[in-house]
């Protein structure tokens, strides 16, 4: 009910209309994002990532210390188109019942035609086009990029890493490096072939691995599980989740269509996370405890922070 | 599943409803008991408030009808052994007494486990001093803070922290005695009041203008941890929450705000070790993300109950089930039924809460709000918008607003004032400054409300001067279409347009705008969910779901909960739904009392969360087409809709529309009597002062007065004589031709009687005839009632009996009904009849072990009914039902009892004998027994003289009597020794003010001589002091003697405590 700066600038979605369940958007404005210092506390990018935004009640005015810009006036600048006064309750259970459709805001009286963001490589599109280096500290990691957000690499650089970002089909084998990160992003994660290539380099090599969202998957796939589309993503800020090691749960930020199923898996590989709702894989560890991957956000953003300390958990690995 | 090692566990509920305590712990307490019933717990229940549904016969294995105080409570255990007890769903009433109860060491001793949270954190909440410590040790900030116990050092620690400086008082409901003190004067005197409701008081730094946030938190043993509901209120810091409309989800906070707070209060709760279910309070500053923890209530509250309506999560339910030993994830999310209920409900609509004040009821009450909670009532309203929501919700209060604009009846002297510190009415005034130009950013520098609040507003007022553009022509469809979607009703539109209702309706239907009916299902529509939890909305283009074809029976329930209307109908609601549920009946409730039970989703088939209007109405009907609607079980609201919606053409069950109208209105009501030779006192109705003042005259004073249009005050009045008649006709009401007066025969020492009833097609079928201690001119919801009764004769109770059946053919009554009357000798005359249920339904059911509303359902669906053997009305016990006033909370209102109502809640306790009942319902309302000093200042020489042998039986009990001048000099001469004290105004010592403050007298008895206490008088002064320094006060010579008697008869205390199950 709050985070639609952060998740317009999610690249996790990028190439979609994004349709909010909660009805009223918009009343806190945006933040102002005058240097990088600035969008990278509030944004997961410094652009939108969205083709389009739908809300049922936007709010014209808009009040907050921190703002300084409206909602429409950012996605004005940013030519996202918009549209408030649709009964997004209606459209969220047509979604819901039919799976994530094509669509179209239509301006005026001019039609446009209808466009496939999974026919392009969504992840080529978002990651990095070059090396970037970013902190520094004692220990070094390789995020491959596949759309990472901006709270990932802040969350690596409060715990003083020096930090390697690499485009997603980077050969990591290059580098000299104690750490692998593989971040979220938008899309299928068999059409990342490449950068399952570079997680099963790690696992061989036994550097530690940790793999958020699109980069659970691929590291699933790596690790001989397989991946499949479900009939209800997820896609909210209070998705219940179990650790099972402890028992303990968690409410975590998620927003994903596929997710891993388990059977093939290779051995030495276990559940992590479980979903309390619908039992599916929330997370995954190898038996030398040295690769873990989560399929919801533990850097949140929007949403709870309740995982945070799994940053500290890999920390601790290296 | 859990296997719990508590066979047996004690609940403790909250006693009377009264101001910071109200329906909300009957919703806790009913959940909490259908928890551990789930599990084959058995459940032991002391609360004697006996129109709860937490006390009905299907809930709690046992229930004592006795006061909620350690003596009674140890009496109890000692009886029932339980293991465990259950402190968190009682309000702040059963918090104390179980802390007590383990200070005292009472629950070892039995080796009764505190379940849920333990007395220790419960402990570190409610002691100012040790909550701050215990959140300074997680470095979590808490305001600058100070405690004091004594005046001098109140303001030694004001200076230091700087003013202004709040004052709080440690285990106080509700922030009773809690303020802003600006200056040394105002320290001085507020911390004088507050020490003398606790022993100690916090002082702290004002944050007035920061935003106030809640959390709703819930833990289980395991420490899972989440956060079911976060709320803004839209009055920020300053006014107390209770007094503040609140807005859930939050409406200003971004994501980094929202997960500040959220992290903090999972990190507090864990550190305080909470289990069960808990709230915190926040003030943020709207500056920076700067933030202070307000208070932590480790226990059911206010907040919870709404939280648990405004998401549909059931926390009462879950909490209890926490308290058990259950996890978080072992339990089931029971609106969707197949998800966990281990998350954090996602919403998608707005929740908006307004509370309802009765102020406007009392003489010399101070209207403005504060930190301290005045108001009686709330209600919730649900929209996609949130200015559908709030506009719902401001005609939901029922106080004559139809919206945001387009009222009359609210008008403000000085406007800046009004902003800038507010009575209960400011969101009128913020409506009313915008139409007089002023800008959001002026509002919002004297109200301090978020900027983003009144832009909503400024929205709704631009809104209304468009529609007023269109006055008396055709409003354009996409306008209409907006208003709509804005929460605008169709009356307020025909207002604002100068139209009628009818027309805007029609113009509706052809425009095909309709509302559409949504579900609350916890997961904003992204994961199927089977809900029955609905609401209407103008913001959508299709229902969630389409009710089946079954036959559907509409129940009108209570509406917000108010002074004359609280949670007797939520009684009756709830089980007309049950008695129709069994009889194979789908029912659909229409309530929007988030403090309810008939707003469980469980207790009916479908539960809609709306307004209780015609429009309302004729829009679920237009989808649902109703086997019949119940319009006699919700108290006033629907009976007050029964011809409309008769005429609209709904199926009513029971009595006829017609009918209805016939005994609400008076002069039909009048006839009718006057047709079968029932007695009635003398009335007329008047529309000039001279005519009014003939007739007073022609019947004989005092007369009682009822105008149609007040000014200010309370709405009725008695007069005994020509100046007291002119003076409130010309001061307080309008009398004229449009605004006509009732003037009715005022009968002194006159006994009143209830008559609860239920007839079908015309025919009495079961009946409860209850007196009142006090005689007639005390309100019947303020009076004390003895069922059955003891002191009538039985000629009185057959003419009763008679007048009742000739009335109830009469009015071809079918369904439930009261009628008062009163009687001097053997005449007995009828002073008022509803076709309703009645306040004493429950407590007459209860006592009779039988259920009035299932058989008033019964009869309004026709079902064959036998008349009950008349053995059972031969009981062999008695009970009382006394009032709760809430007087101390009402900073200058004056405590007397009359003929407008002025109690807040009631209890009922049952005895062997009328004196033991009489005693303990008065424990149960806070009297301290047995007390060993008095004051008497007793009125006129009559009342002098009928007390007399009252004081002299308080004289052989060995109590010290005080009394001023005139009542101390009649003692004196009769031979009783008194010491006379000087009345307040004279300023002399040994002054009656000094003593009451000082704690030297006991019981106040103050019986007021006129019935006029218009000005600042001795007399309420003296009673004012009383309600102010929390001492007992009695207006009424009738309860001082009853009082006395019983006193003098029962000595040992706690009286004895049986089940209720035990009187058969």
């Amino acid at each position: 009910m709050t985070g639609y700066p952060e998740a317009l600038t999610d690249p996790s979605y990028f190439g979609q209309i994004l349709v909010f369940t909660y009805p009223l958007v918009g009343n806190y404005g945006m933040p102002a994002a005058k240097n990088s210092m600035d969008w990278q506390r509030c944004y997961e990018a410094s652009s939108a990532m969205v083709s389009g935004m739908i809300v049922e009640d936007y709010s014209m005015e808009f009040s907050h210390y921190k703002a300084d810009t409206s909602l429409a006036q950012w996605l004005y600048n940013q030519k996202i188109p918009a549209i408030t006064g649709i009964d997004t309750r209606t459209l969220t259970r047509k979604i819901r019942e039919s799976g994530v459709m094509l669509g179209k805001i239509i301006i005026g009286e001019e039609d446009v035609p209808l466009w496939d963001p999974n026919r392009t490589n969504l992840v080529q599109e978002v990651s990095v086009k070059q090396v970037e280096k970013i902190g520094s500290g004692k220990k070094r990691i390789v995020l491959i990029d596949c759309g990472a957000k901006q709270s990932i690499i802040n969350e690596l650089k409060l715990r003083e890493l020096d930090i390697l970002r690499v485009p997603w089909d980077y050969p990591v084998r290059e580098e000299h490096f104690d750490g692998l990160v593989l971040s979220s992003g938008p899309g299928d994660p068999m059409l990342c072939k490449p950068t399952i290539d570079q997680a099963q380099y790690a696992f061989e090599h036994d550097i530690p691995t940790l793999g958020i969202c699109l980069g659970h998957q691929i590291m699933a796939l790596a690790a001989g599980a397989r991946t499949y589309k479900m009939k209800y993503g997820h896609r909210s800020q209070n998705q219940p989740v179990m650790d099972q090691r402890s028992r303990k749960g968690y409410i975590t930020t998620q927003n994903h269509g596929y997710a891993v199923k388990t059977d093939h898996m290779e051995k030495g590989w276990q559940v992590l996370f479980e979903n309390i709702n619908d039992h599916t894989c929330e997370g995954l560890i190898h038996k030398s405890g040295k690769f873990f991957s989560t399929q919801f956000h533990p850097e949140a953003s929007p949403g709870p922070v309740d995982t945070r300390f799994l940053f500290d958990q890999f920390l601790a690995l290296l | 599943m859990h296997k719990s090692k508590y066979r047996k566990v004690l609940i403790l509920g909250s006693a009377a409803l009264k101001i910071g305590e109200a329906g909300e712990f009957d919703y806790s307490g009913s959940q909490a008991i259908k928890a551990l019933k789930e599990d084959q717990i058995r459940t032991v229940l002391i609360n004697p408030n006996i129109a709860t549904i937490q006390t009905s016969e299907n809930l709690a294995d046992k229930v004592y009808f006795v006061p909620v105080t350690p003596d009674y409570i140890e009496e109890i255990i000692r009886k029932e052994k339980p293991r465990g007890i259950l402190l968190s769903f009682g309000g702040q009433t059963a918090l104390n007494a179980g802390l007590e109860l383990f200070h005292r060491g009472i629950l070892k001793k039995y080796g009764v486990d505190v379940l849920g949270t333990s007395p220790q954190t419960i402990m570190d909440t409610e002691d100012r001093r040790r909550f701050v410590d215990r959140l300074n040790e997680i470095d979590v900030k808490t305001s600058r803070s100070a405690v004091a116990t004594s005046v001098s050092k109140a303001l030694e620690v004001a200076t230091e922290i700087g003013f202004p400086v709040m004052i709080r008082v440690a285990y106080a409901l509700g922030g009773l005695g809690s303020g802003v003190c600006r200056s040394e004067q105002e320290v001085k005197e507020l911390a004088a009041k507050a020490l003398n409701l606790a022993p100690q008081i916090l002082l702290e730094e004002y944050l007035s203008g920061w935003k106030e946030i809640e959390y709703e938190v819930v833990r289980d043993r395991n420490d899972n941890c989440i956060t079911v509901c976060n709320m803004e209120n839209m009055d920020p810091m300053g006014i107390h929450t209770g007094e503040s409309i609140v807005v859930a989800p939050s409406q200003t906070l971004n994501n980094h705000e929202y997960h500040k707070l959220r992290s903090i209060a999972l990190r507090v709760i864990r550190h305080l070790g909470v289990v069960g279910e808990c709230n915190i309070q926040y003030a943020l500053n709207p500056d920076s993300d700067d933030y202070r923890v307000i208070e932590v209530n480790a226990r059911l509250s206010r907040s919870s109950a709404l939280a648990s309506k405004a998401t549909g999560y059931p926390l009462a339910f879950v909490a209890a089930k926490l308290s058990m030993g259950y996890t978080l994830p072992d339990l089931k999310n029971s609106v969707t039924k197949v998800t966990s209920a281990f998350y954090e409900p996602a919403l998608d609509y707005v929740a908006v809460k307004i509370p309802r004040w009765d102020l406007k009821k009392f003489r010399r009450v101070s209207r403005k709000i504060g930190s301290g909670m005045k108001s009686v009532g709330e209600v919730m309203a649900l929209g996609r918008h949130f200015e559908e929501a709030l506009q719902k919700g401001l005609r939901m209060l029922e106080i004559g607003a139809v919206g945001l604009v387009g009222n009359e009846n609210f008008h403000f002297d000085d406007l800046t004032d009004e902003l800038k510190s507010p009575s209960e009415e400011r969101i009128f005034a913020i409506m009313e400054a915008f139409t007089q130009g002023f800008t959001i950013d002026e509002v919002h520098r004297l109200t301090h409300i978020d900027s983003w609040f009144l832009y909503k507003l400024k929205v709704v007022a631009d809104l209304g001067k468009e529609l007023a553009l269109f006055r008396g022509q055709k409003i354009p469809a996409e306008l209409l279409l907006h208003a709509k979607q804005a929460g605008f009703s169709d009356k307020q539109i025909a207002v604002l347009s100068q139209s009628e209702v009818h027309n805007i309706r029609e113009q509706r239907a052809k425009s095909k705008i309709t509302p559409f009916l949504r579900q609350i299902d916890t997961m904003a529509g992204e994961y199927p969910a089977q809900t029955n939890y609905l609401y209407l909305t103008y913001n959508g283009m299709k229902d969630d779901i389409q009710p089946t074809k079954e036959k559907i029976i509409l129940i009108l329930s209570s509406g917000a909960y108010r002074i004359g209307s609280s949670v007797e109908f939520d009684w009756c609601a709830v089980n007309t739904s049950q008695t129709l549920r069994k009889l194979g009946f789908q029912t659909m409730m229409l309530n929007y009392n988030p403090e309810t039970v008939s707003t469980d989703y469980d207790q009916s088939d479908m539960l809609v969360f709306d307004e209780i209007s015609v429009e309302t109405i004729l829009e679920l009907e237009a989808k649902v087409r109703f086997h019949g609607v119940i319009v006699s079980v919700g108290g006033q609201i629907p009976n007050n809709l029964a011809s409309q919606l008769a005429e609209a053409g709904l199926p009513l069950l029971g009595t006829p529309a017609d009918q209805i109208d016939r005994a609400e209105n008076r002069h039909t009501f009048s006839a009718l009597l006057d047709s079968l030779q029932i007695d009635q006192p003398q009335w007329k109705e008047l529309t000039s002062l001279q005519d009014a003042v003939v007739f007073a005259r022609e019947v004989g004073y005092p007369v009682l007065v009822r105008p149609s249009y007040v000014l200010s005050g309370a709405a009725m009045a008695v007069a005994s004589n020509d100046l007291e008649l002119k003076q409130y006709l010309q001061k307080a009401v309008s009398i004229s031709p449009d605004f006509p007066t009732v003037i009715s025969k005022f009968l002194l020492n006159a006994k009143e009687i209830e008559m609860d009833a239920v007839a079908k097609n015309g025919e009495v079928i079961v009946y409860a005839i209850s007196e009142h201690v006090e005689n007639a001119g005390v309100h019947s919801g303020d009076a004390t009632l003895v069922f059955p009764p003891q002191r009538l004769y039985l000629e009185t109770i057959r003419r009763i009996r008679l007048i009742t059946a000739k009335i109830a053919a009469a009015l071809q009554i079918t369904g439930p009904f009261n009628i008062q009357f009163i009687a001097r000798r053997n005449e007995v005359k009828v002073i008022e009849c509803n076709l309703r249920a009645s306040r004493s339904f429950p407590f007459v059911s209860k006592m009779l072990h039988l259920n009035l509303i299932d058989l008033a359902t019964r009869a309004m669906i026709q079902d064959q009914l036998t008349k009950p053997a008349a053995s059972i009305f031969e009981l062999n016990y008695v009970g009382v039902k006394a009032p709760q006033f809430s007087f101390t909370r009402l900073v200058g209102a004056d405590p007397v009892l009359g003929v407008e109502m002025a109690s807040t809640g009631e209890v009922a306790c049952l005895g062997d004998d009328f004196n033991e009942a009489y005693l303990k319902a008065l424990q149960a309302v806070g009297f301290r027994f047995p007390f060993q000093s008095v004051l008497l200042s007793t009125g006129s020489i009559e009342s002098k003289a009928e007390l007399l042998p009252a004081v002299r039986r308080m004289q052989e009990m060995k109590m010290q009597i005080y009394a001023t001048r005139g009542t101390g000099q009649f003692l004196r001469n009769h031979g009783i020794k008194v010491k006379i004290l000087k009345w307040p105004l004279e300023g002399k010592k040994p002054n009656v003010v000094d003593y009451i403050q000082s704690g030297k007298i006991d019981l106040v008895i103050n019986i007021p001589k006129n019935y006029q206490p218009e000005e600042l008088t001795n007399g309420y002064l003296i009673r004012r002091s009383a309600a102010d320094y929390n001492v007992m006060l009695i207006t009424n010579r009738q309860v001082v003697m009853r009082l006395i008697e019983a006193l003098s008869e029962k000595r040992t205390f706690p009286l004895p405590a049986k089940s209720w199950d035990a009187y058969r």
